[in-house]
């Protein structure tokens, strides 16, 4: 067959033998109907439990128990799920014990969030700038011992760090327990693989004649590294510091091992939502919906910077 | 950089003043010094010496090893110069990792080997290798093992679904940018958050869409969470909702990353679609394909979130974790000193799995390519 012009020609079609004389042509239809269709298939597979989280916040309990699915067409839809959390119209202007408590959990994500992610990125944006830059010599160990050192705290089983760390937290060892202090470190320990493993790739593409050129200009090498790596290297950073603010928004186990009544997260209230009284699905939806909302807005309008972050160093 | 610096670097350090030198070595022996003091206080105390003075206590300890760690970083620029400054790059997160993977994990080893309950009255006694050999007579810690076969096994299912979607948006299809936010919202999800909702909302028996649908196909009354297979594959599809989002990405990134040309050449010698699939960029996926996949058992082996909100483990543990079993063990039995040698068990294994499947797929990728 000759060369054609079309762009997905050399992609691999999804092959249907040949019907009839238009062959070709009818074999494109139902290949990129195919493709379509099974893309938006996908696509209702990602969005339909977001919806039902969002739309079941708006329900009562007989729309729940009656399975109903539509907004407007099947049900009323209702704010009682979110009075539940003082966030709704009738309640927003008045004092909630229910939202300071929902509140109390959500600074905390955010501030122990905002804070790990921070620190983790800092501090490993400076690991792995030494390790592609400089040559490290600790006794035996040289760069690539000391890489490997900080990427295999990925394997390792949160357990096996969390047992020990119940018992050094407590009150009379280091008075950790229950401390968005205590949090935060180990939330930082968690993101350093990963923020390493990103920001050694982005050094690593960064030409070294810019800093060269510095240096032999008599700058030192903090000064190079701030005023000429540093905004060189503003998407890992970014993309970085944002997969780091995932997991730390993400983080149960650590969080639910560690935590009491002064420091708990929002997944902590999450997942103490089922009470004795039985399960209230619409303030756990509209409890949900709060939760996932902040992440859901900066994956949409941030995805570019999460993308070049996963795929850092794992693809040439 | 050493390079760059070249022979300067050297003469920086020879050429760091002696009162400099001399400066840091003096602010690295004091805070040592008071840093092994307040050890020794600290032991001291703890072995119940009465005359110690009682200012020590672990947090005063910490607080001496992170003075001695600042002491360290600033004590090296002063005493070495330009390599120094290089060195401070490195030294945080070091130090940071020495005291929080390092120092617990050998910690951890003490805490294995002995019964410490933490609501019990008697404290810790050492009692050698009862742990172990627990260990290795308990059932349900091993149907939790074994579970952790099936949850890895399930990842190579995500994994073709995730090269499938990825071949699709590799197409040229209008509203690409839409799919791609979309197929990443589910990673940017709490867990807990959804999983909550699907695991009990969604797929609940009795009043949830999916039993509405296979209702409405004539399957009443399908026990979704009563039964173990069931209960499983319902996890292993949460979890997949989750996972297949991050190897889609890797895998489409890759896809997009293949030169138009060695495609063309494929379809210009005559090859068919599947030919020009298998011999060409399977091949060229393996890299991608494989850090993907490890990446993914990696931290399918860490999983507890889904299956605590979910299930906790049941029907009779049947979609139990390794992670939940030993938390229950742990935290909610406050069985310390136990829960500690499970970890450190799972530890190794994890260990030794991961080095196995790396060994088996460098050696894998070197034959293909």
């Amino acid at each position: 067959m000759a060369i054609t012009s079309d762009r997905t020609a050399h992609l691999p079609e999804i092959t249907i033998p040949s019907v009839g004389l238009s062959g070709r042509r009818l074999r494109r239809t139902i290949g990129r109907t195919f493709t379509y269709g099974a893309l938006i298939a996908w696509a209702f597979v990602c969005l339909f439990p977001i919806f039902w989280v969002v739309s079941t916040s708006f329900k009562v309990a007989q729309d729940i128990f009656q399975g109903r699915i539509l907004p407007w067409l099947q049900f009323q839809p209702d704010w009682k799920g979110w009075e539940s959390l003082g966030l709704s119209p009738s309640t927003i202007g008045e004092p909630s014990g229910n939202r300071d408590f929902f509140l109390k959990h959500a600074m905390n994500s955010v501030t122990i969030s905002l804070a790990a992610a921070a620190i983790a990125t800092v501090v490993g944006a400076l690991a792995a700038y030494g390790l592609t830059r400089f040559s490290y010599r600790f006794g035996p160990w040289r760069n690539k011992d000391i890489s490997f050192w900080f990427l295999s705290q990925l394997i390792l089983p949160p357990i096996a760090l969390a047992m020990p760390l119940r018992v050094l937290y407590r009150p009379d060892g280091l008075d950790l327990l229950d401390t968005r202090t205590g949090l935060i470190l180990i939330y930082v320990i968690m993101n350093l693989p990963i923020v390493i493993w990103i920001m050694r790739d982005q050094f690593g593409s960064i030409p070294l004649e810019l800093e060269q050129a510095a240096l032999v200009d008599g700058a030192t090498i903090w000064q190079t590294f701030f005023r000429i790596v540093v905004p060189l290297a503003g998407p890992g950073f970014v993309a970085a510091f944002i997969l780091a603010l995932v997991f730390c928004w993400h983080e149960y186990f650590f969080a639910v091992v560690l935590s009491g009544a002064n420091s708990p997260t929002l997944p902590i209230q999450l997942a103490g939502q089922v009470s004795s009284q039985g399960i209230r699905w619409w303030s756990i939806a509209a409890l949900s919906t709060a939760a996932i909302a902040p992440l859901a807005i900066i994956g949409i309008l941030l995805e570019r910077y999460i993308v070049k972050g996963l795929t850092a160093g794992a693809v040439k | 950089m050493q390079q760059a610096l070249g022979r300067g670097a050297d003469v920086a350090v020879g050429g760091v003043a002696p009162e400099r030198r001399a400066r840091g070595r003096a602010l690295l022996i004091a805070a040592s010094v008071i840093a092994l003091v307040v050890v020794v206080l600290q032991i001291a105390a703890m072995i119940g010496w009465d005359d110690a003075p009682g200012i020590a206590s672990w947090r005063t300890v910490a607080l001496a090893v992170l003075g001695w760690f600042i002491a360290v970083d600033i004590a090296v620029v002063l005493m070495h110069g330009v390599r120094g400054e290089s060195a401070l790059f490195l030294l945080p997160a070091l130090q940071l990792t020495a005291a929080f993977v390092l120092f617990p994990t050998v910690f951890g080893l003490y805490v294995a080997f002995t019964n410490w309950n933490l609501s019990a009255e008697q404290g810790r006694t050492f009692n050698g290798l009862d742990n172990v050999r627990a260990l290795f007579r308990d059932a349900d810690f091993w149907r939790s093992m074994l579970n952790m076969v099936y949850y890895v096994i399930a990842v190579l299912a995500q994994y073709v679904v995730a090269f499938g979607l990825a071949l699709l948006l590799n197409q040229d299809i209008r509203g690409r940018k839409f799919f791609r936010v979309v197929f990443l919202l589910p990673f940017m999800l709490s867990p807990v958050a959804v999983s909550f909702m699907i695991g009990r909302s969604i797929l609940d028996s009795q009043f949830g869409p999916v039993a509405q649908v296979l209702g409405s196909l004539g399957l009443d009354n399908i026990a979704l969470w009563e039964d173990p297979w069931p209960a499983r594959i319902n996890i292993m599809l949460m979890d997949a909702w989750y996972s297949i989002p991050f190897m889609m990405v890797l895998l489409l990134a890759a896809l997009q990353g293949i030169p138009h040309e060695v495609l063309e050449s494929a379809t210009i010698d005559g090859a068919s679609g599947r030919q020009t699939f298998f011999h060409m960029i399977f091949p060229l996926m393996l890299p991608v394909s494989l850090t993907a996949v490890v990446l993914r058992i990696i931290f399918e082996l860490k999983l507890i979130d889904v299956v605590r909100v979910v299930t906790n483990g049941g029907p009779g543990g049947a979609t139990d974790t390794v992670t939940l079993f030993i938390f229950r063990e742990g935290i909610e039995k406050a069985n310390v000193g136990y829960a500690t040698a499970l970890s450190q068990f799972y530890l190794i294994c994890v260990i030794v799995l991961v080095t196995a499947i790396l060994a088996i797929a460098g050696r894998w990728v070197q034959k293909f390519s």
